[in-house]
């Protein structure tokens, strides 16, 4: 990768109670890319993007944003940067485009146009008609757009949002996705992480996961999800069934007389189940996914990976 | 260094706007209080003790007067507003961006600078309705009453970068500030005190300020005025230097 957006290098970082946090991460994000960074809680997710926000010191390991080292070049480094994080963290009192222009004035844009900005941002994530009323008085919903108009108010080249639509109805966190693919195709790239894995499915092209400080996984979505051997279906009967017959399939199990749970190899599809239910006179009346492909993934990478630690340290 | 500007006029507006939203909280009550002050003290109490200094009581007490309203609210502009920022995370705001911390450390003195500023006016403005104000040399007046400022909106930063909670926060001005601002000769004369409490008195760094800012409203002081300079002075490039130490470590904002 010539010129990434975001390199990381052995990064570790060690809390004053000896909690290793990260564990020598090395990572890279393309420029224009829309990048998922998943991980359990705890994971060390946070850490690192605090890290890179400056917002943490790092114990060891280096930062470049665009190429600009975070030590050496940190002006240019920073100005390449906006941040949404995980909790809200803006003065509740402080009107809502005061918000935006003080913002936009901590990296030198001049009131006149960070007011143009301001207004720019706020009509875009519909908040132009709450731009007087104090942050406090905004919907949850609302402060999470706030809080993406603030980090996008000196227009950085790389974002990095931290679970942004976390407590957002299902309504706006779709038009909050249309967004995010807006100003991604407008080059803007953007770092994700999220725990709505279809979230991270619909909008992500790479995917790093990171577990117990480690980075368990770094490849493209579509690569991580042609690796999922087994899908789980759910399948809701027509007729009460007391006793499972044997399937020609991975795993089954009866969830009560109506429903049952299959687990199927992805390159046998669907027909030879339907054909074994047939035979048995087991009608369907509908299927749907038990969970959706990258959860399954997610849930395997982090299981193998809490293995292996396991292993290490009995060994 | 342009952006460094408009960073440092971004937080100084920003303070300024704070303080000015909530002026029934920040400006209004030092202006009742002291006014309650000349009441009680100047003209009730006042008329009974006669003259100080070679000048009336009430006259004496008004240059102490106006220099704690400044103490006091320039100190109280920064505490509150450093560890709010702090405590709602807003901190993070200017963490992020490309600001240095002595743009960030300097936007906060002269906000809290400046509201000490505006009530000291305020506080002046009451005075000339109890007494006919003289100014001996205004050049003094303003030196110092600027220095002052700074000094306690730094020492406000600090007591607000080391505050866990809301109590951390009143514990030094009500314990520290308070006391040493009473024992700094607003009501009195050292000259007036036994000898083992005067030579006390000169440890304490707010005598020197009150006695400066007097003998630019009255010409007189119990301290030489180039000593008071030199301890202000002082005092203000330690606990600016203390202060940047704090920051470019991150104490209490970063972990």
């Amino acid at each position: 990768m010539e010129n990434p957006a975001l390199k990381l290098s052995n990064l570790s970082k060690t809390y004053s109670n000896q909690v290793e946090a990260l564990k020598a991460i090395d990572l890279e994000v393309a420029e224009g890319d829309f990048f998922a960074l998943l991980g359990p809680n705890g994971a060390g997710k946070s850490t690192a993007i605090g890290i890179i926000a400056s917002l943490v010191n790092r114990s060891g390991g280096e930062v470049q944003i665009f190429g600009h080292d975070l030590d050496r070049e940190r002006k240019a480094a920073k100005r390449c940067l906006g941040l949404v994080p995980q909790e809200f963290n803006f003065n509740v009192f402080e009107p809502v485009q005061e918000i935006l222009i003080n913002q936009a004035g901590y990296y030198g844009i001049e009131r006149r146009l960070a007011t143009q900005r301001a207004e720019y941002y706020l009509k875009k994530l519909e908040l132009w008609d709450k731009r007087l009323s104090s942050a406090r008085d905004l919907s949850g919903g609302m402060k999470r757009r706030l809080m993406i108009a603030r980090a996008l108010v000196h227009e950085p080249r790389m974002l990095i949002l931290d679970e942004p639509t976390a407590g957002v109805d299902i309504e706006i966190r779709h038009s909050m996705w249309e967004f995010m693919r807006e100003i991604n195709q407008n080059g803007t790239t953007i770092i994700l992480t999220t725990h709505y894995l279809e979230e991270a499915e619909s909008l992500c092209r790479n995917i790093a996961i990171i577990d117990q400080g480690r980075l368990v996984e770094n490849t493209s979505m579509k690569n991580l999800l042609t690796a999922l051997q087994f899908e789980t279906f759910i399948l809701d009967l027509q007729k009460p069934l007391e006793q499972l017959p044997p399937l020609n399939v991975q795993a089954s199990r009866l969830v009560d007389a109506y429903t049952m749970e299959v687990e199927v190899v992805r390159e046998h599809g669907l027909n030879d189940l339907f054909c074994d239910l047939s035979e048995y006179s087991i009608e369907v009346a509908s299927l749907r996914n038990k969970a959706n492909r990258l959860e399954q993934m997610f849930l395997h990478r982090v299981r193998d990976n809490g293995r292996s630690e396991d292993n290490q340290r009995n060994a | 260094m342009h952006d460094y500007f408009v960073a440092f006029k971004t937080i100084v507006i920003r303070e300024v706007l704070r303080f000015g939203r909530i002026w029934i909280q920040t400006v209004l009550p030092a202006m009742i209080t002291t006014a309650l002050y000349f009441v009680i003290f100047g003209n009730l109490i006042g008329s009974m003790i006669g003259e100080v200094g070679g000048v009336s009581f009430i006259a004496y007490i008004v240059p102490g007067l106006i220099l704690m309203a400044v103490i006091t609210n320039s100190y109280a502009n920064v505490v509150s507003s450093f560890y709010s920022s702090k405590f709602q995370g807003n901190i993070e705001e200017m963490l992020v961006a490309p600001i240095p911390n002595w743009i960030i450390l300097s936007g906060y003195l002269v906000g809290g600078m400046l509201r000490g500023l505006v009530v000291g006016v305020a506080v002046t403005l009451v005075s000339l309705l109890f007494v006919d104000l003289q100014i001996h040399n205004i050049a003094v007046v303003i030196t110092t009453v600027i220095l002052t400022a700074v000094l306690f909106a730094l020492a406000g930063f600090i007591n607000a970068v080391y505050a866990k909670s809301f109590d951390d926060i009143s514990i030094i001005p009500t314990f520290v500030l308070t006391p040493l601002t009473y024992l700094g000769g607003i009501f009195y004369s050292i000259d007036m005190l036994p000898d083992f409490w005067r030579q006390v008195s000169l440890y304490n760094p707010v005598l020197y300020m009150i006695n400066a800012f007097r003998y630019g409203f009255l010409g007189v002081s119990d301290i030489p005025l180039p000593t008071a300079y030199t301890i202000i002075l002082t005092f203000i490039l330690c606990l600016f230097a203390f202060a940047l130490m704090l920051l470019n470590r991150g104490t209490g904002i970063r972990n």
